[in-house]
């Protein structure tokens, strides 16, 4: 019988495995110093540019305009949600003059640029003074703040219209035939069985909308109204100071994000009993 | 020859040749084509916004593309390199976007000249800071239909491909990306129509297009409703023919696929 005699002396740690360097690391490399180089350079523009009587100056403007912003975008979401309800059933109705109606107003409201129908509405509508004021409606289109919000109300509910109708037809017709089957009325089947379903679908494509719209509210600055954009205008324009543009785009994506994690947040707790 | 090209394409003019819409509906006020009518100025308007979607389109897919490719990379520092961009460009409104580049471009320009000891005011080409914003705003988003759509091709065509002793670069040309547009072309399409869109907030940097064009219009004539609804129209029309066109695309891009 054999046996060893002796212990195998103890050999050096294996050599450390090196990655080579490939082209996506060269690749990732270059970019991360161009951001890094771009976040120097930033930094640098704004403590260099840095003058206190500005901050004071502008500083509770830009609030005053945040503030601004998400009022606008608040207000329209939720008139748009109650007027894209009407819309959406209007689309899907088996009445065919009430469907075109329903589709043409989709089709041009999600057609044509949001600045074109800002326009239209602020000056176009605004060149009807006489008759505006005959009918009482003057002080509103007067407005811009007024005449933003309507637009952005129409665009939204537009594109709130079909996100609506494509949760509703998401759920199976079996659904509404079980609710007739156990003799629950229509509409009570569609509040209490339909809806609940369909809001989950529809919860991240009106996360996306509220996105875009406030990426699209940005143009009412355009008409003078003073939102977020509004005030950066306004101070470029008064001190020619890029970083202006700078503390603008901090905090759109400082409010994109929020709402972006705000809407993980929400998903996830409203779509907990789906989880396997 | 060339002579001959204009004069077809003048005769073909949608908007303001023999047969077109500004001349049979305009007549002598103020759409006509002539002096005394905005028609031929609109009709100018019309071709920026074209050429400038057109111009437009390759760059942001090309980039599109390639942040797709980096974003599912295995490096980790790749990924995230390319999340920044994503994230940034995603969350700016267009309007800043295009502030951003129009002015940023100008001072970045200024302070090399001045690094090199040329003291000079520049100001950029609207037309060039346009496209290089919508560029950048189209790639960030078109790289997450891209990517979806890289996704939803199994691993197997890759395997395919090595097993027939074909180039990775080959295999993504040959194999992946015929079925890569296929899968792609809703979500484009889509991008294509938002970027139609966007176009118009290129009238504000002082780019002539439909919007700028008919604002001038609007301001002179004083006719500030008709001209918007024509505005708004033109867009629409643009809209249309663009889902048109899309439509023979997708059916051009199926026609491989058996029928069902």
């Amino acid at each position: 019988m054999s046996y060893a005699r002796e212990l195998i002396a103890p050999r050096p740690a294996p050599v450390e495995y090196q990655k080579p360097l490939t082209g996506s690391r060269v690749a990732a490399l270059f970019i991360l110093a161009i951001w890094g180089l771009l976040g120097i350079a930033i930094v640098w523009l704004i403590v260099s540019g840095w003058d206190v009587a500005k901050f004071e100056r502008y500083g509770p403007r830009y609030l005053s305009g945040l503030w601004t912003t998400i009022s606008l975008v608040g207000i329209s979401v939720i008139l748009g949600a109650v007027l894209s309800l009407p819309l959406a059933f209007a689309r899907m109705s088996t009445n065919r003059v009430v469907g075109a109606i329903a589709y043409s107003y989709v089709y041009v409201f999600r057609g044509t640029p949001l600045l074109a129908q800002l326009f239209l509405i602020y000056y176009g509508l605004g060149s009807f003074r006489p008759e505006l004021q005959s009918v009482g409606l003057w002080w509103f289109f007067r407005e811009a703040w007024y005449c933003g919000l309507l637009s952005l109300t129409l665009n939204t509910a537009a594109y709130q219209a079909e996100i609506l109708r494509g949760a509703i037809e998401s759920v199976p017709r079996g659904q509404l035939e079980g609710a007739a089957a156990l003799g629950i009325p229509k509409s009570v089947a569609l509040r209490k069985i339909v809806l609940p379903q369909a809001l989950i679908v529809a919860l991240r494509p009106y996360g996306n909308e509220i996105i875009l719209l406030i990426k699209g509210s940005a143009v009412v600055a355009i008409v003078t109204v003073y939102d977020l954009m509004g005030e950066t205008r306004y101070a470029f324009s008064r001190t020619f100071d890029y970083q202006t543009y700078l503390w603008a785009a901090i905090f759109y994506l400082a409010i994109v994000e929020t709402l972006r994690q705000v809407w993980n947040l929400l998903e996830t707790r409203l779509t907990r009993h789906l989880k396997r | 020859m060339s002579g001959l090209f204009s004069a077809i394409a003048t005769a073909l003019d949608p908007l303001c040749g023999p047969v077109g819409i500004f001349t049979l509906l305009g007549g002598g006020g103020m759409l006509s084509c002539g002096a005394n009518g905005w028609g031929d100025e609109i009709a100018f308007g019309v071709k920026v916004t074209i050429t400038l979607a057109l111009a437009t389109l390759p760059i942001g897919l090309l980039l599109g593309f390639l942040i797709a490719l980096a974003a599912q990379s295995e490096d980790k520092l790749l990924r995230a390199a390319v999340g920044i961009y994503t994230t940034i460009f995603r969350g700016l409104p267009e309007l800043l976007t295009l502030f951003i580049v129009y002015y940023g471009l100008q001072l970045l320009i200024q302070a090399l000249l001045a690094w090199l000891g040329i003291e000079q005011r520049i100001e950029i080409n609207a037309f060039l800071a346009g496209m290089i914003a919508l560029a950048v705003v189209f790639s960030s988003y078109s790289s997450e239909v891209l990517l979806s759509a890289f996704r939803a091709i199994p691993k197997g065509q890759y395997e395919a491909g090595d097993a027939l002793g074909m180039r990775r670069s080959r295999t993504m040309l040959l194999v992946v990306l015929p079925q890569l547009i296929r899968i792609a072309l809703p979500g484009l399409g889509n991008l294509w129509m938002i970027l139609l869109k966007d176009t118009s907030y290129v009238s504000i940097i002082g780019l002539s297009d439909i919007v700028r064009q008919t604002s001038v219009a609007a301001r002179v004539s004083k006719e500030a409703f008709f001209f918007y609804f024509l505005a708004c129209l033109l867009y629409l029309a643009l809209a249309v023919l663009s889902s048109v066109g899309l439509g023979f695309i997708e059916r051009w891009s199926r026609r491989g696929e058996a029928r069902r």
